[in-house]
């Protein structure tokens, strides 16, 4: 039986650059506190991992637009590892 | 008058909808599994809080994606009373029955407490029975109510604003936007009207020994409501 070969995908999620991070806000004060001066903003994204038999761009934007992603408040980016 | 209170996997405020809405109100209400594909016989839905499938991916996220999401779309189209609290509201947004969204309070503390509220809207189902102030409680982490300007100039151009958080005299302060929500929402219309989506928590206020009734000035829709239909 042939070995059924997968495609990981990644998709990254990330909130709109215009809006509040105010869980990233906090986790830059903490890095702060610890010293890092140079440090000026975090932000924290999600990474999804997808597992597909076969990667289809316009399938994953699809999953990405229906529930992955939240076009009001975030922004995504997919990259194909293998 | 028949309202459904839909249960998702982790709603939490369910049972303060029911009992609030047959015990306080005095309307009839039943509660309805999430993998229900029908409402046939409902008037009305109620969407009530919690952390529905423990608020994964994003809050109400999962639940928008819900079976019996589709009969709450049809509710909404047919101008039916819909109308949903706190992570209800959440929902609504994320199936995209009522536009923005809601994220991480401002202060990032999840804020248990009364708040003060001015109806915006006074002609639409919800809100037109409103004549003051109103104290109804909070409680909720990611109430922070987001939306980009040109919406939210259509929004007020509309009267889609329901509800906006003021102090006790209801003057709009910035100490009154307790989680730092955009022009201070908490709570905001479809375009028709008949869908509500708010932060507070009418259902908690129905009752003298819970500390407030203003909940009524809502609610009080459902029972209004009907011989209009």
């Amino acid at each position: 039986m042939p070995k059924l070969v997968m495609t990981t995908v990644r998709v990254y999620v990330t909130l709109k650059p215009s809006l509040l991070d105010s869980a990233g806000r906090t986790v830059a004060q903490a890095l702060q506190k610890l010293g890092y001066d140079e440090l000026h903003q975090t932000r924290i994204g999600k990474l999804i991992e997808l597992q597909v038999e076969t990667y289809d761009e316009v399938r994953v934007k699809a999953m990405c637009d229906s529930l992955l992603a939240n076009p009001v408040i975030e922004d995504y980016q997919i990259e194909v590892v293998a | 008058m028949k309202v459904a209170v839909l249960r998702f996997p982790g709603s939490n405020c369910d049972q303060d909808a029911y009992f609030s809405l047959r015990d306080d109100l005095g309307v009839e209400a039943e509660y309805v599994w999430h993998e229900s594909t029908s409402l046939t016989g409902f008037d009305a839905v109620f969407l009530p809080g919690g952390f529905s499938y423990g608020d994964y991916l994003r809050c109400g996220a999962m639940a928008a994606r819900a079976p019996v999401m589709a009969e709450v779309s049809r509710f909404a189209a047919e101008g039916k009373p819909v109308i949903g609290a706190c992570n209800g509201f959440q929902m609504l947004c994320e199936a995209g029955l009522l536009p923005g969204a809601l994220l991480l309070n401002a202060e990032q503390r999840f804020i248990c407490k009364d708040v003060y509220l001015k109806a915006e809207n006074r002609t639409s189902l919800w809100t037109r029975n409103v004549d003051k102030v109103l104290r109804i409680p909070i409680a909720h982490g990611e109430g922070r109510y987001v939306v980009d300007q040109v919406t939210a100039e259509t929004l007020e151009r509309n009267g889609q604003i329901a509800f906006r958080y003021v102090d006790p005299t209801g003057d709009l302060t910035d100490a009154a936007n307790v989680n730092g929500s955009a022009y201070s929402i908490a709570g905001v219309l479809n375009e028709r009207g008949n869908v509500l989506g708010l932060m507070p928590h009418p259902e908690r206020a129905t009752r003298a020994l819970l500390g407030s009734t203003d909940g009524f000035q809502i609610l009080n829709a459902l029972k209004l409501v009907v011989s209009n239909l």
